[in-house]
């Protein structure tokens, strides 16, 4: 196990120790449960993936990771200690860096202001930042991860939104996080940038860190993760290794598995292909009759939504 | 730390964006239009105003802009950092009735009582921080009430303790006049008379500047305007950087404060009203955003010079001053215009 680290080699059957662990985490706002009993456990040199569908969960679990929310049931162990992360600021010396979905960029700051914030180089006993070193870093930073911006001094806001997603993993990764949350990091992304950016999740694992992949883009996860769980309602509903898992079935699994096979199956009976002739005068679309459970069960819905 | 390279065959440089000439760029500097207003003014009543031309006059005009100046560069710095202070103008007089009210109440030192009044300044402004915080309300709100709680206040103890409308006369008692000479002496440079304010403007100035551009407190500052959830994310302490900001305003509300008290030897306890938004617009003719995130200390030190400029050259052009105001409003539409423009065009470079 040792050598495996030693050496960098991938051994997922011989795993590196946990670095962050989530057991039976849940995390409430008055009566309403966001996330229930979840377990995770990331280790060095692995990603993550957390899969699920809007308000299945996976944001309300970042903001528990990263410092934003406190949980509320359960324990979170980073290097096997027990830790409540009263603000991000705290998480990230811990550590656990989180890039938004937003991004956390400034859009008015430059480039290299926003690279450096809450970081800030700087010397002297009057604490004047290091522009010079900070734009030299900056610089080299995100020319890694091919990207070139030739005036670093321009707002963030005039960046492409592959340019703003790779700084802000620059950025987390220069910090020296050992945990990098990435919260839907190819969602706003086109084909190509998205290709980027999991490219640098790949640099990110070798070089070690232990990834977290929030998306709801299975394809994307399985290009990349070591590992698989899906959120449903505030609750894991899978939790399977990349070894035991093909990628139909994390597809299945995503879009609602069983759910989705009723629907089908309910579907079926009717002809999606098949053309109605316009009926003359006014069209009259009939609501489905329910019977009084099945009502009751809407109203019931509505009413949660609301 | 950051051990990950990239092949850089495997990603095609990106020369989409490229550099920026050094004119576009002092072009989208947010002082350029604060700039050019300066010196339209400064054209304009050389021109109409013979006594404008002297140089004595030179030391007035810059004392009549540090009365506004010395509270810009706070008001200009919260404005950055997102938040408005419509308290401001008040807060300047609260200052200046602590100090007198309580020496004269209490029977001590003016020195003592300076150093209470800048107890008061400060917890002011930490009154502000601490109820925007509490309350989550815009900052424009929150000071709005402030404003009202301070005037009424500022009325009401000066009748009640002095029994009129201005501060007791504190000329007899011990320290005044060392007092007096720190806050409101001068200092002759060259053959120029310059009182002490203008010091106090020139060095907050320099300091306010520094912080703002060369400091991480400055980073703070901007991207806490810019954007709070995401400064908050990076870590930045976004609760003590806008508590700092209105503890700024209460310093500087003291120093003025301090300042009126001993050049006119009392305090008028309805006066300061409407200052508050002279500082806001110098401070927005000097690039601020309204909605914070961009801006700068040296461009709020040009508007109050357009400001100081404009009150005194009014006057020596011989114009009826009561169209001061109007002057005031139609001077912050402009320059808000010539901003967008000169920085949309610049941006187009």
């Amino acid at each position: 196990m040792t050598a495996s680290i030693e050496t960098g080699i991938e051994m997922p059957d011989n795993p590196t120790t946990p670095i962050l662990e989530l057991m039976d985490v849940g995390k409430s706002y008055g009566n309403v449960h966001a996330v229930r009993g979840v377990n995770i456990t990331v280790r060095q040199g692995e990603v993550t993936c957390v899969l699920g569908d809007n308000g299945a969960g996976k944001s309300t679990l970042i903001k528990v990771i990263a410092g934003l929310h406190d949980y509320t049931d359960g324990e979170m162990r980073v290097n096997g200690e027990i830790r409540h992360f009263p603000s991000p600021r705290v998480a990230l010396s811990s550590g656990i860096a989180t890039v938004y979905q937003d991004l956390a960029l400034a859009p008015l700051m430059s480039v290299w202001r926003n690279f450096f914030l809450g970081n800030e180089m700087h010397k002297g006993i009057l604490g004047t930042l290091d522009t010079k070193s900070m734009k030299r870093i900056c610089g080299t930073e995100l020319s890694k991860m091919g990207i070139v911006i030739p005036d670093l001094d321009r707002p963030v806001a005039r960046l492409s939104g592959g340019q703003r997603q790779c700084l802000a993993i620059a950025r987390a990764i220069y910090f020296g996080a050992k945990v990098i949350i990435l919260d839907e990091p190819t969602a706003a992304l086109g084909v190509k940038q998205s290709g980027v950016v999991l490219k640098y999740i790949v640099k990110a694992r070798d070089a070690g860190l232990g990834v977290i992949f929030i998306t709801h883009n299975p394809h994307h996860a399985y290009l990349v993760g070591s590992h698989f769980i899906i959120l449903k309602l505030g609750r894991v509903v899978l939790d399977e290794h990349r070894d035991r898992l093909t990628l139909e079935q994390l597809t299945t699994e995503m879009s609602g598995g069983q759910e989705l096979a009723d629907l089908s199956h309910e579907l079926e009976s009717m002809d999606p292909a098949k053309v109605v002739a316009p009926t003359q005068g006014k069209a009259h679309v009939a609501a489905p009759e329910l019977s009084r459970d099945e009502l009751a069960e809407v109203v019931a819905e509505e009413k949660e939504t609301e | 730390m950051a051990t990950t390279t990239v092949d850089p065959n495997q990603n095609p440089t990106d020369d989409r964006v490229g550099a920026r000439s050094l004119s576009a760029r002092t072009l989208s500097r947010p002082e350029i239009g604060a700039l050019l207003g300066a010196i339209a003014v400064a054209i304009l009543f050389l021109a109409v105003a013979p006594a404008f031309r002297e140089v004595p006059t030179v030391g007035t005009i810059l004392y009549q802009s540090a009365t506004i100046g010395i509270m810009t560069v706070p008001v200009s710095l919260l404005m950055i950092g997102g938040e408005f202070d419509l308290s401001a103008g008040v807060a300047v007089t609260s200052s200046g009735l602590a100090t007198a009210l309580i020496t004269w109440e209490f029977g001590l030192n003016v020195w003592t009582g300076v150093g209470i009044g800048l107890v008061v300044s400060l917890a002011i402004g930490a009154f502000n921080g601490w109820i925007l915080h509490l309350t989550g309300l815009h900052s424009f709100l929150v000071t709005l009430g402030s404003f009202f709680i301070l005037q009424g206040a500022n009325l009401g103890l000066t009748q009640a303790i002095a029994g009129g409308v201005s501060s007791p006369n504190l000329q007899n008692v011990q320290g005044w006049d060392s007092a007096q000479s720190f806050f409101a002496g001068s200092v002759t440079i060259g053959s120029l008379p310059l009182q002490v304010p203008i010091l106090f403007w020139i060095v907050l100035v320099i300091i306010g500047a520094y912080v703002l551009l060369r400091t991480r407190v400055g980073n703070w500052i901007f991207a806490v305007g810019g954007d709070a959830e995401a400064a908050r994310a990076a870590g930045v302490p976004v609760f003590w950087v806008k508590m700092g900001l209105f503890m700024a305003v209460g310093f500087c509300a003291w120093l003025l404060g301090m300042h009126m008290l001993f050049n006119y030897n009392n305090v008028q306890s309805g006066n300061g009203v409407g200052n508050e938004f002279i500082y806001i617009i110098a401070a927005v003719i000097g690039g601020c955003l309204l909605d914070g995130g961009l801006g700068s200390v040296i461009g709020g030190a040009i508007g109050a010079l357009i400001f100081g400029m404009t009150q005194l050259g009014i006057t020596y052009a011989g114009w009826d001053p009561d169209w001061f105001k109007a002057f005031l409003g139609a001077m912050l539409l402009l320059a808000t215009v010539v901003n967008l423009i000169v920085r949309k065009k610049a941006d187009q470079k």
